[in-house]
């Protein structure tokens, strides 16, 4: 997922994916509505055809270093998955890498949709500009930058660039996802608890927060995926450092094991389990 | 409240701009162990990027361009059944559509490359139906990097399209049928013109990572399809010639602010973001 793809994913979510179900028109031309819908079936099969090869290559026995052609059907990779420990080594640095850097961007990233959504104060459309913009410069270009900066100054680039470019792109993301989130809220509740006789810090805690946090929620998951996948921005500032995508693109050169397929299977899983608890909780909430 | 966030974009997101501004219009001095980077106001750097790769600027914007343009008709029946058509069903198929997106976008276009395969499945049937020579391939050819920009980024056309379509008032629609517009005629005057925003904000999005993408090329594309992001990616962490590969930058950077504002300036700049 790029950067862009989590920001369409919340305001898509947001623009009640998840209301009004019931909407339908009919359709007075028989055939053009089946037709549509043939067609809509094969784009989805389109976007799924890759993943059920992932998928099924996790089970595969390759004869040589790549993954690719078909040779047999295995257990071996599922009961060893981390048999490559450069592999492990790098998923683990990246999952290192999104928690760092999606904590210290929730903060900065909230802070701001806060303050955007609250009160409308000099200046604050510009602000709003302004945190759309790395959202829409190609990557390419955010890294060869960042590689410039860190040229320029002299640091030598690794663990701390890549957290650092990270949380460039991700403030904008969290920003923008928790201020679409929060838009539509009766912030009056905040002025009702005061007057009710709650200090600030209670109101802050047994008010505002439990108002946002929903949204925040959602915006660190994307945005821990988002830096989980960054591949881009990452290859520019890592130096010699190496992230799960970054093993992923070396071994296109070298030797591609099948415990990639294996792992990107149980990451999909993992998130395909969080979605549903996420949106179960939702409705349970909701009802 | 704004003021760390914007501090923290201002140092790492405006500051390299300028740095790589900078190295733009340097001279390389030095070994290539060491390289010495030296100010000069050096403008041919600018000359020399589109001299010795307009060839692969204008195959990035065109193969852009074709991605887009597919990603949109392939984007429109599904996100149109999605937003119409699927009643209850609605949120399993926006939840279908997101799936795909949490596997690696590298380990994704790595599978395209095992499908399209020279001895695959898709390539013999195509064989066999002559469709394509017995000789033909698809990976390696400017096909296969379409498709694979069009795959990889379809998800940002299919989203804000569904979003544009769900906001329409289904009344208007019954409105246009009362006053006996054909389901043609419904669709080129009602839902089309308020779709128009979803295609915008969908075509910018999908273009300008198609067109600074050097993963497709590399993976499912030949030498004979390498694009402007590659040029940089190279010159950069590969050459190491700063000034030249910061140059390509910024020129990628100017044309695709041109085409974005052109491209605003005939469809309307509401509800741009």
């Amino acid at each position: 997922m790029t950067t862009e793809a989590g920001a369409a994913i919340a305001q898509t979510l947001d623009h009640g994916g998840l209301a009004k179900p019931g909407r339908n028109i009919r359709g007075t031309f028989k055939l053009g509505d089946l037709a549509l819908r043939v067609i809509a079936g094969l784009v989805l099969l389109f976007l799924f055809l890759p993943i059920l090869v992932i998928v099924v290559f996790s089970f595969n026995d390759p004869a040589g270093k790549f993954n690719y052609t078909w040779q047999g059907f295995t257990w071996d990779n599922w009961a060893d998955p981390f048999k490559y420990p450069a592999l492990t080594n790098a998923l683990k640095l990246s999952i290192n890498v999104a928690a760092v850097s999606t904590a210290i961007a929730l903060v900065l990233g909230t802070l701001v949709a806060v303050a955007l959504v609250r009160q409308r104060f000099r200046g604050s459309q510009a602000v709003d500009t302004f945190l759309v913009l790395p959202l829409t410069s190609p990557e390419v270009v955010m890294g060869a930058s960042l590689l410039t900066l860190f040229l320029d100054i002299g640091w030598a680039t690794g663990y701390t660039t890549i957290v650092i470019a990270h949380i460039a792109f991700q403030i904008s993301f969290i920003a923008m996802t928790v201020r679409a989130r929060i838009r539509g809220f009766d912030w009056t509740l905040e002025d009702a608890s005061l007057d009710l006789g709650s200090g600030p810090t209670r109101t802050f805690f047994k008010v505002t927060l439990p108002l946002i946090v929903p949204g925040i929620v959602a915006a660190a998951m994307l945005s821990f995926a988002l830096s989980l996948d960054d591949f881009i921005i990452t290859y520019f500032v890592s130096g010699s450092t190496v992230t799960y995508p970054l093993y992923v693109n070396a071994a296109v050169k070298a030797a591609v094991p099948p415990q990639i397929n294996v792992l990107a299977t149980a990451i999909l899983v993992i998130s395909l389990i969080l979605l549903g608890v996420g949106t179960l909780y939702r409705r349970k909430r909701e009802v | 409240m704004v003021l760390p966030a914007l501090a923290y974009l201002g140092v790492f997101y405006v500051v390299p701009f300028f740095s790589l501004f900078r190295t733009s219009l340097s001279t390389m001095g030095g070994s290539i162990y060491l390289p010495k980077l030296t100010f000069a106001w050096d403008f041919s750097n600018y000359g020399d990027a589109f001299s010795m790769y307009r060839e692969q600027i204008f195959r990035s914007f065109g193969y852009a361009l074709t991605a887009t343009v597919l990603c949109l008709l392939l984007a429109f029946p599904l996100a149109y059944v999605i937003a119409f058509k699927a009643g209850r069903y609605k949120n399993l198929l926006l939840g279908l559509v997101i799936l795909p997106f949490f596997v690696t976008f590298l380990i994704r276009t790595l599978a395209w490359k095992t499908i399209l395969a020279d001895d695959g499945w898709v390539v013999d049937a195509l064989q066999w139906v002559r469709l394509l020579p017995p000789d033909g391939r698809i990976l390696s050819t400017a096909g296969a990097v379409i498709g694979g920009l069009t795959y990889n980024w379809i998800i940002f056309m299919i989203l804000p399209l569904y979003v544009s379509l769900e906001k329409i008032d289904v009344r208007l629609l019954e409105a246009s049928r009362d006053l006996y517009a054909n389901n043609r005629r419904m669709f080129g005057k009602v839902i089309l013109p308020l779709a128009l925003p979803g295609v915008l904000a969908g075509s910018m999005l999908v273009f300008i990572p198609s067109v600074g993408d050097f993963i497709n090329a590399s993976y499912l594309g030949s030498t004979q399809n390498t694009m402007i992001g590659n040029v940089i990616q190279k010159q950069f962490l590969v050459v190491k010639d700063y000034p030249a590969a910061a140059a390509m930058s910024f020129v990628l950077m100017a044309l695709i602010l041109a085409g974005v504002l052109m491209y605003a300036r005939a469809l309307g700049t509401e509800d741009l973001v």
